[in-house]
This record gives structure tokens, C-alpha cells and sequence, in this order.
């Protein structure tokens, strides 16, 4: 896998970024199903603030910038993603260094998920961005070959098993078990993020 | 000692300043008030940084009262109080409680000179019902 400099910092906020712009529409059409149907269109709102200050960000040390990220996305995105995605970001800014190891990240992503669960008041199970992001966790700390490739497919896969899930936390729990048979939104941004992470760090 | 500051938070602008009336009517100007509701498009939502200024707006050394409507708007309002800063966040809280009943059983409470903690709890009163 390749070290982090800034060309490869570049690269990976670019990816995150287009991916989730991208793929908005879908985002908000899984939300129209259990939610208010924004998650897409915040998203894009948020990602596309990042992207303003894509110079800024990919020339700063890691940590700045994925505080930075986490900034904008918590004052831009307007929902209940904003303050969670914010988290995720922030906390892997305080928690990793400039040129990470894999396993640093497994510890960052840990504390960022333990940050989530307190910001969100949820935990593993309920149909949420944490269904994707607990596994993928697990799955890098257990190292080996081929992880990106395999952090992908995990990723998916959990965005996946979201959809027979009881929706517990958020919007969606308003439905009860009308919000069996759909997938989560926060869990499908979540795995795109991740698969576009891999993409550039295994391709 | 000042009066207990109030604020409420909406996903919708119409219902944040709509609530905001209901408090005024009920209460005048007795209590520091503040409002603010949708996103940082204009859309429904909500948006720390809005958030934020509110509760400059409604800041009072006797602590500031937050009243929400659902969920986002709950998490962007704790948020917005961290960012407050060590000095100032232990004076906000979020009441868990409906935002319009809430602004005005807390906003009345307030007026009568109660500290935050018996308005936060007159707010909450109306959930445990």
C-alpha cells in the first residue's frame, strides 16, 4: 500500500468527495424510503464545501486536514449526518499522525466509531453508518493481504446487511418495522466512502 | 440576576419563528429569546454555525434553554454548545422536550425568575406526561 504524502492526500479526499457527490441521488432516494429524504443533496452540500479548499486541505499535515473536513462538514451538511460525519473526521484528526500505519488507522477508526456511538447515542445493530464502519474496523485491524480489496467488499457487503435491519435511531425508527426491506442511507455513504478510500490506496 | 434565555431550533424556519410569537405573546420581552430554523441552503434543517449565533443572541448569565424538534436538530444544538468553548458551554443546555409547548412552559418559568435547572425541568415535565 502506498505512504501518505500529498499527492496521495489529494487523491484520497478527491475520491471520497466525488464518490459521495456522485452518488447523491441514490443517497436521497434510500432516504426518501426511511428518512426525509436529504441525505444525498447534505451530502453533496457538504462534500462540495470540502472540495473549495481541496488546495488548502491536501497541502496541510493529515491531521489539520481531516479536522478541517470534519469542520466543514459539520456546518454545511444541515442534518443529523453533519454532526456524525463531523465526528468521524475530527476524531481521526486528533487521533492519527501525519504518515500513518494501517494499524494506527484501525485504532483512529476505533476511537472515531466510539465517538460516533456517544454522539449519536447508538450502537451496533440499529441501521446505521455504524453497521458499515464497526465491520470495516474489524476487518482492518485483523490486517493481511489483499485489505483493500477485501475492505471494500466488506464495506458493501455490511451497507447490504443493513437492509433487512429494524431501523432504531434517526428518522427511519419512526417506522418501525416499515423500515425492514430498505437499505441505510448513512450505511451506503459510509461504504462509499470506504470503497474510495480502497480504490486509491490499493489501486 | 437575569432571566434564563431561551432558544429554539427547527427544522423549519416558519415553525421556529412561529414558536418564538408563541413565547413573546406569552411572555413579552421579559425573557432573552432567540430563534432559528433550516439549513445553511435555506432548506429544511438545521446549521451549527446558525445555531450558535442564536444562542449568542439569547445569551444570559443565568444559562440558555434549547428547545428542538427532532433528532438533527438535537445533535446540531449539542454540537454547537461544544463549540461554545470550556467557558461557556456548562451555561447551555438542550431540553428534552416538545419545542413548541417547551419554549413556552420554559420561557414562562424563566420569567418568574426560576434558574436553568427548574426550567429545564418545567420543559421536560410536558415528556414525561
Amino acid at each position: 500500500m502506498r505512504t501518505m504524502d500529498q499527492n496521495l492526500q489529494r487523491e484520497l479526499i478527491m475520491a471520497v468527495a466525488t464518490s459521495v457527490i456522485a452518488n447523491a441521488e441514490e443517497l436521497t432516494s434510500l432516504d426518501q424510503a426511511i428518512g426525509d429524504g436529504d441525505h444525498g443533496i447534505n451530502m453533496k452540500r457538504g462534500f462540495e464545501a470540502v472540495l473549495t479548499d481541496i488546495d488548502g486541505l491536501a497541502t496541510r499535515p493529515l491531521p489539520d486536514a481531516l479536522h478541517a473536513i470534519g469542520m466543514a462538514l459539520l456546518m454545511k451538511i444541515g442534518g443529523a449526518s453533519g454532526p456524525l460525519y463531523g465526528t468521524l473526521f475530527m476524531t481521526l484528526g486528533k487521533e492519527l499522525p501525519a504518515s500513518p500505519s494501517t494499524e494506527e488507522v484501525a485504532r483512529a477508526l476505533a476511537a472515531a466509531i466510539a465517538a460516533i456511538k456517544t454522539r449519536g447515542k447508538s450502537e451496533i445493530g440499529e441501521k446505521t453508518m455504524l453497521d458499515v464502519l464497526a465491520p470495516v474496523q474489524a476487518e482492518l485491524a485483523g490486517g493481511g493481504a489483499e485489505l483493500a480489496a477485501r475492505l471494500r467488499r466488506r464495506a458493501f457487503a455490511a451497507a447490504d446487511a443493513t437492509t433487512p435491519m429494524k431501523a432504531l435511531r434517526g428518522r427511519a425508527s419512526f417506522l418501525g418495522d416499515r423500515s425492514i426491506g430498505h437499505m441505510d442511507p448513512g450505511a451506503r455513504s459510509s461504504s462509499l466512502m470506504v470503497a474510495a478510500v480502497c480504490d486509491v490506496i490499493g489501486g | 440576576m437575569p432571566n434564563v434565555g431561551i432558544v429554539i431550533v427547527s427544522h423549519s424556519a416558519k415553525i421556529a419563528e412561529g414558536a418564538a410569537d408563541m413565547v413573546r405573546q406569552m411572555v413579552g420581552d421579559a425573557v432573552p429569546l432567540a430563534y432559528t430554523g433550516g439549513n445553511a441552503s435555506g432548506g429544511l434543517g438545521t446549521d451549527v454555525a446558525a445555531i450558535m449565533a442564536a444562542i449568542d443572541r439569547a445569551w444570559s448569565s443565568a444559562g440558555v434553554a434549547v428547545l428542538v424538534d427532532l433528532g438533527g436538530a438535537e445533535t446540531n444544538s449539542e454540537m454547537a454548545i461544544e463549540l461554545l468553548g470550556h467557558g461557556r458551554r456548562a451555561g447551555v443546555v438542550v431540553c428534552n422536550a416538545p419545542v413548541v409547548e417547551g419554549a413556552v412552559m420554559a420561557a414562562t418559568e424563566s420569567s418568574g425568575g426560576s434558574p436553568l435547572d427548574v426550567v429545564k425541568r418545567t420543559a421536560e415535565e410536558l415528556s414525561a406526561q
